[in-house]
């Protein structure tokens, strides 16, 4: 019983170290892989300054900008603008307003999307300005349910579309927002048919991938160089613009979560210190209760050393057993805390032998002091000991 | 039956403290004992007969004189060499047994040869062969909390003599023990010490103990007082048998 309470601060430590590296890396992942969701190596062009939605007074971009953005940036994979309208859209009985985003073919690869039903639209598409629409699957199954989305008509706005395709689902994304929920079809024809804007600025999102291996960086300077000079802005203006660099996002983001994370685990390292102090104070006490013994052992001819290894002994077999049971503690803890939260489980095996080689040295450290004073015990003084 | 030299001491001497706090509980000792003898050390309390007993056991080291022990000079040996000694050639025996408390009379008895760094079965049967010597085979497997207290100094004779030592130390080996018990333990040591050689260095109060010994030394203040054959030793005492 009393060995057990001893471990118990080396369980506790050592299961703490586990599960918050663990747990930790877990995120990171998590974060990384929303990001991902979004497209790889993205960049994403905005009017105005800042995060919000679409500054609708800000400038947006046009066709020609996009041009120049393609033929004059090294290092762009590809281009495609995009064009969002909240629209009110209608299928028989069922109405809804959803985002439709008028964009060309290269939007489905740069933002990631797959096709689960049907086909996405082409390049005859856009410059036919055909009237063709491919479903988020939220809206899908909204207006159809079980039925078979493909062929039929629905109306958008005041104009009506076929439903070629279906986008694979996304899921939810890193702002808890449905990215299912909308609805993509060329933006020639959404400019045509629904757009209201009557300038040739009336492209509200540029999206750019970048080619692999080249930095992000480079692009989002030329990007900015070149928007500064397309709209004439001088030295002492502002942009008024802004690029998004997806990949430093990512990086800060999950850079930031490994922050948390080591700083997590270095609190919980504390909680394994105080374990082995617990340690050391239990075998001060040991030491005192057993002099007799040690008395009877250096008697019959125990050299001091081995009487030191004895004790020692003692102390790591006590916290290499206290840091077994924690990483099994932390094994079934991180298994089911992943689990509630719906973070992946990843097993560090480097972590686990890193906590497990610090509760021998946990042993060996708070051991030592104790040992080496029942070690130094005259026989004849402890003899008489009670 | 030959005897040599187990136990040379000159000027024997072990002072306590320092400066005026300075105790000589040993003045200068001076004798010899041979192998194969059975001696008995006696003395008031305070005399220093238990300091003696700690440096023949080479438990304690002198502050001056010489103590040469079967042929080596003890003076100059290191905590760790005395300690080897202990190991090999004595064995102890106390009034309070000194047993390892929920520990069983065989693994008590096989302590010595643990730190000799014997194999597991040779431990045990050397530590059966001892318990059966001193007549307690069958209590192997009890621990010191089931066994009588001559039970329990059986074991702890047991643990001294497995490893064959030349030399038996017994400090009070009696004192806890009823008549009747304390007749057995004696008979016991007599045989060891007549059967199998072993000599046997003994503390005692009691004149009755002192009897089964060969040789009485008394000592007092640090000196000794008397050094008889155990005979004339008991012809001088005034409370005769």
């Amino acid at each position: 019983m009393r060995a057990f309470l001893t471990m118990l601060g080396v369980v506790i430590g050592v299961a703490a170290v586990i599960t918050m590296v663990t747990l930790g890396r877990g995120a990171t992942e998590m974060v990384k892989s929303q990001i991902s969701k979004l497209g790889s190596n993205l960049i994403v062009l905005r009017p105005g300054l800042g995060f919000s939605r679409g500054s609708m007074s800000a400038p947006q971009f046009s066709k020609a900008d996009v041009r120049a953005i393609q033929d004059q940036i090294y290092g762009v994979k590809s281009i495609a603008p995009v064009d969002t309208h909240n629209v009110m859209v209608i299928y028989q009985q069922i109405a809804r307003a959803t985002d439709i985003q008028g964009t060309t073919p290269e939007y489905f690869a740069i933002a990631n999307w797959k096709i689960a039903a049907g086909r996405a639209f082409d390049a005859a598409d856009v410059s036919k300005q055909a009237a063709v629409c491919v479903l988020g699957e939220t809206v899908r199954k909204e207006l159809f349910g079980r039925d078979d989305a493909i062929g039929q008509s629905i109306r958008i706005g005041n104009t009506s579309a076929v439903v070629i395709g279906v986008n694979a689902s996304k899921g939810q994304g890193g702002f808890g927002e449905d990215l299912d929920d909308h609805i993509m079809l060329p933006i020639t024809t959404l400019q045509r048919r629904i757009s209201s804007k009557r300038s040739n600025q009336n492209i509200n999102q540029v999206m750019i991938s970048g080619e692999d291996g080249y930095p992000s960086a480079s692009i989002v300077a030329d990007v900015t160089a070149l928007m500064r000079e397309q709209r004439g802005l001088g030295n002492n203006l502002q942009n008024n613009f802004t690029v998004i660099d997806a990949r430093q996002i990512a990086e800060a983001v999950s850079s930031s979560t490994q922050v948390m994370t080591s700083l997590l685990g270095a609190v919980a390292g504390v909680s394994l210190l105080v374990g082995g102090i617990g340690i050391m104070n239990i075998m001060l006490v040991s030491v005192t209760e057993r002099t007799r013994e040690i008395g009877i052992r250096l008697a019959i001819g125990a050299r001091a050393r081995e009487v030191l290894l004895q004790f020692l002994v003692e102390a790591v077999t006590l916290s290499s057993v206290g840091g077994v049971t924690g990483i099994l503690l932390a094994y079934g803890l991180c298994m089911n805390l992943a689990k509630a939260v719906g973070a992946p489980f990843l097993f560090d095996l480097k972590i686990n032998l890193i906590a497990f080689m610090f509760s021998v040295a946990i042993g060996i450290i708070f051991g030592f002091m104790p040992a080496r004073r029942a070690a130094a015990l005259d026989p004849i003084e402890a003899l008489r000991h009670e | 039956m030959s005897q040599e030299s187990l136990i040379e001491l000159r000027d024997l001497t072990k002072t306590y403290g320092k400066g005026d706090a300075a105790f000589e509980a040993l003045k200068g000792i001076s004798l010899s004992i041979s192998t194969r003898e059975y001696v008995a050390v006696m003395g008031p309390s305070g005399s220093g007969k238990s300091t003696l007993m700690n440096l023949l056991g080479c438990l304690d080291t002198p502050t001056a004189g010489s103590y040469v022990f079967q042929g080596i000079p003890i003076e100059g040996l290191s905590k760790d060499q005395r300690s080897l000694i202990r190991r090999h050639a004595m064995g102890f025996i106390f009034q309070g047994f000194n047993l390892l408390a929920r520990t069983s009379a065989l693994e008590n008895v096989e302590l010595p040869l643990l730190y000799r760094g014997y194999p597991r079965k040779l431990r045990q049967q050397m530590a059966i062969e001892a318990l059966a010597k001193v007549g307690i085979g069958d209590k192997a497997r009890n621990t010191p909390a089931e066994l009588s207290g001559g039970q329990q100094q059986r074991v702890a004779i047991a643990r001294a003599i497995v490893t064959s030592p030349g030399t038996l130390f017994a400090d009070e080996p009696t004192g806890n023990l009823d008549s009747s018990t304390t007749h057995e333990i004696m008979e016991l040591l007599r045989r060891l010490n007549e059967d199998f050689g072993i000599s046997i260095i003994m503390v005692t109060h009691e004149d009755e103990v002192a009897s089964y010994a060969k040789r009485v030394i008394r000592v007092k203040d640090g000196l000794i007082e008397s050094d008889l054959q155990t005979r004339a030793y008991l012809a001088g005492q005034p409370t005769a048998h």
